[in-house]
């Protein structure tokens, strides 16, 4: 099976209040697009020629993991993007998120928190875990939380390449930054449908 | 006593074309220099304070994560600098040259397989050259371990390491991290790195 690249949802300039065209001509245009080729390159002969991405990232192991992960990743980071998002969750999900971590900003505060703190290259996590909770995880390198049996549900991209065009050192500035460009109607079916 | 950022030899623009000013300026100041304040705030109050940073990293896995990411963070930056010089490239002289050649065949297949080690390692890390065991090792970590560290792969005393942190190259190299990787070998100073193989096999 030959994985694509998906297209992405907006132009390229449409979310540069937060992320520049230019990053994201790299990060989708170079790394997303070479994660796809490269995983394209490494699994004809192999068990995963057939697999989807799911399959690859709960079984490979080493660089088919990783590309294929980091497609599955990249994928679902820019689709939540919007230029005019919905700014915040309403219904059950926005009440469930109060719920566990006391309010919607407390709930950005502690993932700007696990975002800021990962230390090298990776990802942050609001996923459905095991016993059905919203929980806040980081994940190194390509890690998914499917890998774990979790949902993911949203994901910021703290490898260096996500924003250091942009920020350079500045990791917090991007985590603020990144707020405002996602559109929490994407989240909300994401709770629906792993619900 | 509170570790230092050390002093640059040279100036930020000084390894020009190879790596800009602005990456020596930001990498030094707001990397290193990160690394620096975490590190001493980690260590501040404990009996840390008064071993060598070599002392520090030898017994990481029974210390806090702070101590491990930003005492490695410290230390592999130190050495970053010191291998490096605007008068660099080149190829390596005597003693070196021979162990380099008695341990990978060649200069250039050493050159080969450190720039692999380099290129193939996912997400934050270094390449390094280590003195381990009498022998010549090229191999990688993660995030900022190094092979001072228990924790390492390969133990030893590393006498080259490339830092290949997308901070290290993406202001001008982005995604190329190769190309980066072929342009450090035009800045590295063999002598520095000749006299850290000498201290090596002196210690061991
Ligand atoms: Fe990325
Ligand atoms: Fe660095």
């Amino acid at each position: 099976m030959k994985h694509e690249l998906p297209k992405l949802p907006y132009a390229m300039n449409a979310v540069s209040q937060a992320i520049s065209e230019r990053t994201i001509e790299f990060h989708y245009g170079k790394h997303h697009q070479a994660y796809v080729n490269n995983l394209n390159s490494l699994i004809p002969g192999t068990p995963f020629e057939n697999a989807t991405l799911e399959q690859i990232i709960l079984e490979a192991e080493g660089p088919i993991f990783n590309n294929g992960a980091q497609v599955w990743n990249h994928t679902f980071y820019f689709e939540t993007f919007s230029p005019l998002p919905k700014q915040q969750p309403e219904g059950e999900f926005m009440w469930l998120l109060v719920e566990t971590f006391g309010s919607f900003d407390e709930f950005k505060s502690k993932f700007s928190t696990a975002a800021a703190t990962l230390f090298g290259s990776g990802w942050a996590w609001l996923v459905v875990d095991t016993n059905g909770k919203l929980a806040i995880t980081q994940e190194s390198n390509a890690g998914n939380p499917l890998r774990k049996g979790q949902k993911p549900l949203l994901t910021c991209d703290v490898w260096e390449h996500a924003y250091y065009l942009d920020y350079q050192n500045r990791r917090p500035e991007y985590i603020q930054a990144f707020w405002s460009i996602i559109d929490w109607s994407i989240i909300e079916k994401r709770f629906l449908a792993a619900k | 006593m509170a570790f230092q950022l050390p002093a640059l030899k040279y100036d930020y623009k000084a390894l020009e074309p190879y790596i800009d000013a602005m990456t020596m300026d930001i990498h030094y100041n707001k990397h290193h220099g990160g690394y620096t304040n975490n590190l001493n705030a980690a260590i501040e109050g404990t009996s840390l304070t008064a071993l060598p940073i070599e002392e520090i990293l030898k017994d990481v896995s029974k210390l806090s994560p702070a101590v491990r990411n930003n005492g490695g963070g410290y230390y592999n930056h130190n050495l970053f600098w010191e291998i490096m010089s605007p008068n660099g490239g080149g190829r390596p002289q005597g003693e070196l040259l021979n162990l380099i050649e008695k341990f990978f065949g060649s200069f250039n297949e050493f050159k080969e397989k450190f720039s692999n080690a380099a290129a193939t390692r996912f997400g934050s890390g270094w390449a390094w050259l280590v003195w381990s065991d009498g022998s010549l090792k090229v191999f990688s970590t993660p995030n900022q371990d190094n092979p001072l560290m228990d924790v390492a792969e390969i133990k030893g005393i590393p006498i080259l390491g490339l830092d290949v942190w997308e901070h290290a190259y993406y202001l001008k190299y982005q995604n190329r991290r190769p190309e980066y990787i072929q342009n450090f070998w035009n800045v590295i100073d063999w002598k520095a790195v000749e006299s850290k193989l000498q201290m090596a096999i002196s210690k061991l």
